[in-house]
């Protein structure tokens, strides 16, 4: 024990001489939370738009009025002809460009009927997709109220309920996710070029001359690091909580020990690639490519993994980020008990103690 | 020069000789752009509804065929309690709720108003958006139906009610397809993934094994030195944004527009950018680990912030200033530009002084940090 107690000594030492790592590792959380909280949003604001209007009258003028009193359109320029809007999509800015038609007022009172043509530039299609709707709601409201004086029949009111996060908060989103990135990268990622790096310098061989069993290694290299992302977790859930007011509805307890089934996963996993490899590069390539890649992209963490196609879909089912952040998501947002996640936890349980299997196999006491 | 030309060999030597280099820079594109550009959609395919249909009317009957008839959803399970659909919904197993209320036709027809509700999985805010956009339309289309169908009995004066033909058309990308908008930023981010971490790499590399310590004590100058670790990741760069437009193409059938020769041309001084920014990292840490860790730590903010997965017109005001200061943002835009929408030089002559200023003002941060002594 005693000999546990000083190796764990000796890693914290490692660990806090390098403060450059230190810092880096309680920044990224707290600048990414601060970035999906506070810039990424999924709402459109002050869009930049063009207008060609070819008969600058009453009814046009009032339209553009409404678009751009409306908060989601800027004016960037007047169009005055049809080549000007390939010019303007293609410096970038514009995203947008309105036409109306000649004698549009005219049209609009005698015959009841005129054109507008609304044009997006769909190089980014879900905001041309979102422009469009938001115009078209501008345009319909405008004859809506044109018409207020005849009375439309029939009228089906459609009633939406946001569940869950009733304003859209993009923070709800990320929280787990990005708890999920964090204890990949600490715990896996971290372990992995740790242990490499006493291979790499040769150090390696030394503990493993020494009386000290290969279980006490590891686990004297692992504790650090659980502390580590504990403190971490521990950092999200406040700032997410005080400063963001994302709810916690469920059992914290609950969350608090999923945190730390996924805390040992994750060091599992990072044991796993320490023992395939021999060198830091190797490992963090492995760590980047198997580890970074699909905790952000296969997870259901930016991109619902409904809409994937199918095999990566199944793929997605391997990762086990993906069913941490369901469990977090359904403690925290939805505040389900334990007997609605138990299939998810027990999949975690369970590829753990693949990987340690795995490990046990593949680690080597000797020098090749 | 000579000097170069051997530094130069040296480094291609090293970089050929790396068995792990090999794989990675074939391997990095592909799986980059298959997973990626597949995995990053947020087009909606199939809606997972739930309907809850207590009005059993011929109303709700032909409502609810028009949404099991859209491409877009998938009815998961139909019933009458709200608390089983909830209960659904809390399992994760479907991402709306439909719910027709008893009375919904009659109350339509007598009352002239009809209520129905929907209720959205709201925690990914952007697909609740869109299920409530998509949903909406289907609703306001048979909604007007039966406006159309009920005024041909009763005598509405047509002449009276004002309407707006809207025509809208999606220049550039005319079916809205996602894979078109993401390969090319895909290919900005390989870029400047396999730029950045080669080159914030490389110089600490030699500082943790002790060679740069030879090479100190050469006659070497600085720049020479520098140019001559840069030079072979540029071309790698370069190789590589032509291979995942080889892939791109053939894989995704993405529209190439523009002029090819001035894409490189642009991303060859990107690249200058961004092994400019690596370098810099290089200068400032100790160990592989921490060149690694600040790379990811740096390229995550700068991505985040490019516009790649997320619009730069929906951030506020302070963060897109913000974006002014990030190269990958105008690449971005570069690109797309460029393939996308066929822009000339004279198009995007602003954003190119910009990148190049960028990269002059890099480089020189670079070479000023790196110093021989230690």
């Amino acid at each position: 024990m005693n000999i546990f107690k000083g190796f764990v000594i000796k890693e914290f030492i490692h660990i806090f001489r390098d403060y450059r790592t230190m810092v880096i590792l309680f920044g990224i959380p707290l600048v990414q939370l601060l970035l999906f909280g506070f810039v990424i949003k999924s709402e459109i604001k002050d869009a930049d738009i063009a207008i060609y209007d070819q008969a600058k009258d009453n009814h046009s003028k009032r339209i553009t009025n409404k678009l751009l009193s409306s908060g989601y359109f800027r004016l960037d320029k007047d169009l005055d002809n049809y080549d000007g809007i390939h010019q303007a999509f293609r410096e970038g800015k514009v995203k947008l460009v309105i036409i109306f038609e000649q004698n549009f007022s005219e049209k609009l009172e005698k015959t009841g009927n005129a054109n507008v043509q609304i044009l997006a530039d769909a190089s980014e299609p879900n905001t041309a997709n979102l422009l469009v709707s938001y115009s078209n709601a501008i345009l319909s409201s405008y004859i809506k109220d044109l018409n207020s004086t005849s009375k439309m029949p029939y009228n089906i009111i459609t009633e939406i309920r946001m569940e869950y996060n009733p304003e859209l908060k993009s923070v709800y989103m990320f929280v787990p996710g990005i708890m999920a990135l964090l204890l990949m990268l600490i715990s896996a990622m971290m372990t992995s070029i740790s242990i490499t790096k006493e291979k790499e310098m040769g150090t390696m061989e030394v503990l493993l001359a020494s009386p000290i069993k290969p279980f006490v290694i590891t686990a004297g290299k692992v504790v650090p690091y659980i502390f580590l992302s504990i403190i971490n977790v521990l950092i999200i859930l406040s700032i997410s909580y005080y400063v963001f007011d994302v709810p916690i509805k469920g059992s914290l307890f609950l969350l608090v020990s999923v945190c730390i089934l996924f805390i040992l996963t994750a060091l599992s996993l990072g044991i796993l690639i320490s023992t395939v490899t021999n060198s830091q590069q190797v490992a963090m390539m492995i760590s980047l490519v198997a580890l970074m890649l699909p905790s952000i992209l296969l997870s259901g963490f930016i991109f619902p993994i409904e809409n994937m196609p199918i095999v990566l879909q199944y793929l997605c089912q391997l990762m086990p980020p993906r069913w941490f952040i369901e469990i977090i998501r359904n403690i925290m947002l939805k505040g389900v008990s334990f007997s609605f996640i138990w299939k998810e936890t027990c999949v975690l349980f369970i590829m753990m103690i693949v990987f340690n299997l795995l490990s046990i196999k593949k680690f080597k006491i000797r020098l090749e | 020069m000579r000097i170069i030309l051997f530094l130069l060999r040296k480094e291609f030597l090293q970089v050929f000789r790396n068995k792990s280099m090999l794989p990675l820079i074939f391997m990095v594109p592909i799986i980059q752009l298959i997973i990626l550009v597949n995995a990053a959609t947020f087009e909606m395919k199939s809606i997972r509804i739930f309907i809850i249909d207590n009005d059993m009317s011929s109303s709700s009957r032909s409502l609810i065929s028009k949404i099991s008839g859209s491409p877009f959803y998938k009815i998961v399970n139909t019933g009458f309690s709200y608390k089983q659909a909830m209960d659904e919904m809390h399992k994760g197993k479907t991402d709306a709720i439909l719910n027709i209320p008893p009375d919904f036709e009659k109350k339509l027809f007598k009352e002239n108003t009809g209520k129905i509700q929907l209720v959205i999985n709201a925690i990914n805010g952007t697909s609740a958006g869109l299920i409530s956009a998509y949903t909406n339309t289907i609703i306001n289309d048979f909604n007007r139906k039966i406006i159309i169908d009920a005024s041909q009995n009763i005598a509405v004066n047509a002449s009276l009610i004002k309407s707006l033909n809207i025509n809208y058309s999606f220049w550039y990308n005319p079916e809205l397809n996602y894979k078109t908008f993401m390969v090319p930023g895909v290919l900005v981010l390989l870029v400047t993934l396999i730029g950045f971490v080669l080159s914030s790499m490389n110089v600490v590399r030699e500082k943790e094994i002790g060679t740069i310590e030879q090479i100190n004590v050469t006659p070497i100058k600085k720049y020479q030195f520098i140019i001559g670790k840069l030079f072979p990741i540029w071309i790698i760069g370069l190789f590589e944004l032509a291979f995942g437009l080889a892939i791109g193409k053939l894989l995704f059938n993405i529209p190439m527009v523009g002029s090819l020769p001035l894409l490189f041309f642009v991303a060859s001084l990107y690249l200058i950018v961004v092994l400019g920014m690596g370098m810099f990292v290089s200068t400032l840490v100790e160990t592989q680990q921490q060149a690694m860790l600040i790379s990811f730590f740096l390229l995550m903010i700068f991505i985040l912030m490019s516009g790649l997965f997320t619009s730069i017109e929906s951030m506020p005001d302070w963060a897109q200033y913000i974006v002014k200061a990030n190269p990958i943002a105008y690449f971005i835009k570069i690109i797309r530009l460029i393939l996308l929408k066929g822009a000339g030089i004279m198009e995007i002559k602003k954003d190119i002084i910009i990148l190049v200023l960028f990269g002059i003002s890099m480089m020189s941060f670079a070479i000023i940090r790196y110093r021989k002594t230690s």
